[in-house]
């Protein structure tokens, strides 16, 4: 129950060190063919950081449209067109790699004491294919734009719109397969390149979230891909799978779109909780409370989440009683979901809790998240569906998740790593300050948006009546405080790689075995394959470790 | 340092399993399965069963699949974790089905 109180070490005397894998090689040649699972993991950071940028101009161009009553910024089919690109480019290229791809990548052969991912040059082959996959949806944008929102929706995306509808989803299946090298290089480096001594409940719960991630990763993903081919078949030869007309069934594209998407979100939110038990821990210096528990709750998520899809379809026709079934299964969802957040209130209980950065991200994760996920069970429960579907609410309640839970997450996670991945340090007060503007912004932003759902404000609509101009100013307004928070990132980490203090190997004290060599780390990752001789988050084993331990110096 | 050498002779144990030689016979037996079924489904075809022509091309095409699957991908020889690999997809396929099926077949239940 304790905590160990470890001082933090005296970063004045930290030297980067001589060679990592920033240096080992130079040039843009060394970087493109990299098989590195660290260089493509920053070669990823960068690319969906560039995604992000174009998702969050068109969530700000969303947000200037609805700042007044009447559709006068944009005509109404551009704002269609606005707010597709924008799911689109949010989802597909920002929110499902942007935690596995990016720290996943970096820590996951670090933190089971691995030389690199199982498959290097699949790991490679998923950046370009994320890259092409992108390239495509950027071309569909350019060309003309998609507006069939996110879910492209059928008949409406096969036979009435006249959008590059086929480009977009070839964009998202190739970028699909990104998503699955990704999950099979995971699920193949736990299983077979742990080193000696670490077993499977040594492993940090960081390597369990992305462990469950990547089996959603792998079995979801080809579902959505042969889904998004049949619409695009359907438009181009007119074979009848979704439109009435031609003897299709437009509510079995629903089926097999959920089937993924809804998956998806746990694809988007799992490794998020992962980030969240590393800097939980780190920051109360104590063990992860339930361990095991919060380690199978997220395998718990991975496979619930396969069984609740029907949940988007309340209102489209379909049986009452399996929607009932499918009601009831979506509200077990909350009970993993629940069992983290409550082990991670326990770790804290006695911790010796400090403050820095990614711990304000990390509560920032902990209240968005919560009122996200509880304004889910109002929506799997169906007398309230038929009242919210397709309102604000249920934009207010995914945002609550993915950007208040997955986006904190991330950036928690950024911060966190932020010394490993890179030797130096993060400015310490204006990254707190980013924390607690985005956590403001935040709020602001979409608290109101449950209000206007709630008073039946429709999603989806460039107009609206002027009774509800209140809310959406507050929105709008929030949306730019929100937006300062996540351009001040933007600066200041790259103005860290220069300027930032040198961090040392281990700045936060950390017990994972990635904070136990030198960072940032050598291409090989260790000198020597080390043994795990220890239970994760021991930070006895850690004092004891750092009290014997030899300075040299020189 | 014992504990590495065990794992590496595990690991090396465990490659050893995979490395299986299948002889061609089995390769060519096959082969002559499958091109068989194929000719069972278009005779198939020609006769009319109703409803069931369906399930029986479905099944035929089911059976093919395995023989794929279990000798051409040498699922047969795999280890069980492989085995359990590919036994999740097919377990993930089940729930897209039957948890569709649910819409389906009750959806107009208390409408005649």
């Amino acid at each position: 129950m304790s905590s160990t109180i470890i001082s933090l070490p005296d970063q004045t005397t930290a030297r980067l060190p001589r060679k990592s894998y920033l240096n080992q090689e130079y040039g843009l040649k060394s970087w493109l063919l990299t098989g590195d699972h660290k260089r493509i993991a920053i070669l990823y950071l960068i690319s969906i950081t560039f995604f992000f940028i174009i998702g969050g101009i068109l969530a700000g161009l969303i947000r200037m449209e609805l700042l007044t009553p009447a559709a006068d910024l944009m005509a109404t089919d551009t704002y269609n067109k606005v707010f597709s690109m924008h799911g689109i480019i949010m989802i597909f290229l920002f929110l499902v790699p942007s935690v596995p791809a990016t720290i996943g990548n970096f820590l996951i052969p670090l933190m089971v004491g691995a030389r690199d991912l199982a498959f290097p040059k699949i790991n490679l082959l998923s950046w370009y294919l994320y890259v092409i996959g992108g390239i495509f949806i950027l071309a569909a944008m350019v060309l003309g734009g998609v507006d069939t929102g996110w879910t492209f929706t059928t008949p409406l995306s096969t036979h009435y719109l006249n959008t590059h509808v086929v480009t977009a989803a070839m964009g998202i299946f190739i970028a699909g397969f990104a998503s699955i090298f990704t999950g099979l290089n995971f699920i193949v480096t736990v299983h077979r390149m742990r080193c000696p001594g670490m077993t499977w409940f040594r492993l940090p719960l960081f390597v369990w979230g992305h462990y469950a991630t990547s089996i959603i990763m792998i079995l979801g993903t080809p579902v959505l891909a042969i889904t998004l081919v049949l619409v695009a078949m359907e438009r181009l030869f007119d074979i009848g799978v979704f439109d009435p007309t031609k003897g299709g069934d437009p509510l079995l594209f629903q089926h097999l779109f959920w089937f993924y998407s809804h998956p998806a979100v746990y694809i988007m939110i799992l490794p998020g909780m992962a980030v969240i038990s590393e800097v939980i821990s780190t920051f109360s210096r104590k063990r992860v409370f339930g361990y095991t528990a919060v380690a199978f709750s997220s395998v718990a998520i991975a496979v619930f989440g396969f069984l609740v899809w029907e949940h988007h379809m309340f209102i489209m026709g379909v049986s009452q009683y399996s929607a009932l079934v499918f009601s009831l299964l979506t509200m077990l969802v909350a009970v993993p979901s629940a069992i983290k957040i409550f082990n991670w209130a326990m770790t804290m209980y006695q911790g010796s809790i400090t403050f820095e950065t990614p711990m304000l991200y990390a509560f920032g994760f902990f209240g968005l998240f919560t009122i996200g996920g509880l304004t889910g069970v109002f929506l799997a429960t169906m007398g309230m569906d038929i009242h919210l579907t397709e309102t604000y609410f249920v934009v207010a309640h995914f945002h609550f998740v993915m950007v208040g839970g997955m986006l904190m997450a991330y950036l928690a996670g950024i911060h966190f790593w932020w010394p490993k991945m890179t030797g130096r340090m993060y400015p310490e007060a204006i990254s707190k300050l980013a924390a607690v503007v985005t956590f403001i912004g935040f709020i602001v932003t979409f608290f109101p948006q449950f209000l206007l759902g709630y008073l039946g404000m429709p999603r989806r609509y460039a107009a609206y009546p002027a009774d509800f101009q209140v809310l959406n100013v507050f929105s709008t307004a929030g949306a730019s405080i929100l937006g300062i928070g996540y351009l001040l990132p933007l600066f200041y980490l790259p103005w860290s790689l220069i300027y930032g203090k040198i961090a040392g190997d281990n700045p936060w004290q950390a017990t994972g075995l990635e904070w136990q060599i030198q960072s940032p780390p050598l291409t090989e990752n260790f000198v020597e394959i080390p043994i795990m001789d220890h239970e994760a988050y021991d930070y006895e084993w850690l004092a004891n470790k750092t009290q014997h331990e030899v300075q040299t110096v020189g | 340092m014992d504990l590495h050498n065990e794992t590496v002779e595990h690991n090396r144990a465990e490659h050893a399993g995979e490395m299986h030689i299948v002889r061609p016979p089995v390769y060519l037996g096959i082969f002559f399965a499958l091109l068989v079924l194929t000719a069972l489904t278009t005779g198939m075809s020609y006769v009319d069963l109703g409803v069931f022509n369906a399930v029986i091309a479905l099944a035929i095409a089911c059976f093919k699949a395995s023989l794929v699957v279990l000798f051409f991908m040498h699922i047969h020889y795999s280890s069980r974790l492989l085995k359990m690999t590919v036994g999740a997809g097919l377990f993930t396929f089940m729930l897209l089905i039957s948890l569709t099926m649910t819409d389906y077949i009750s959806r107009a239940w208390g409408r005649f």
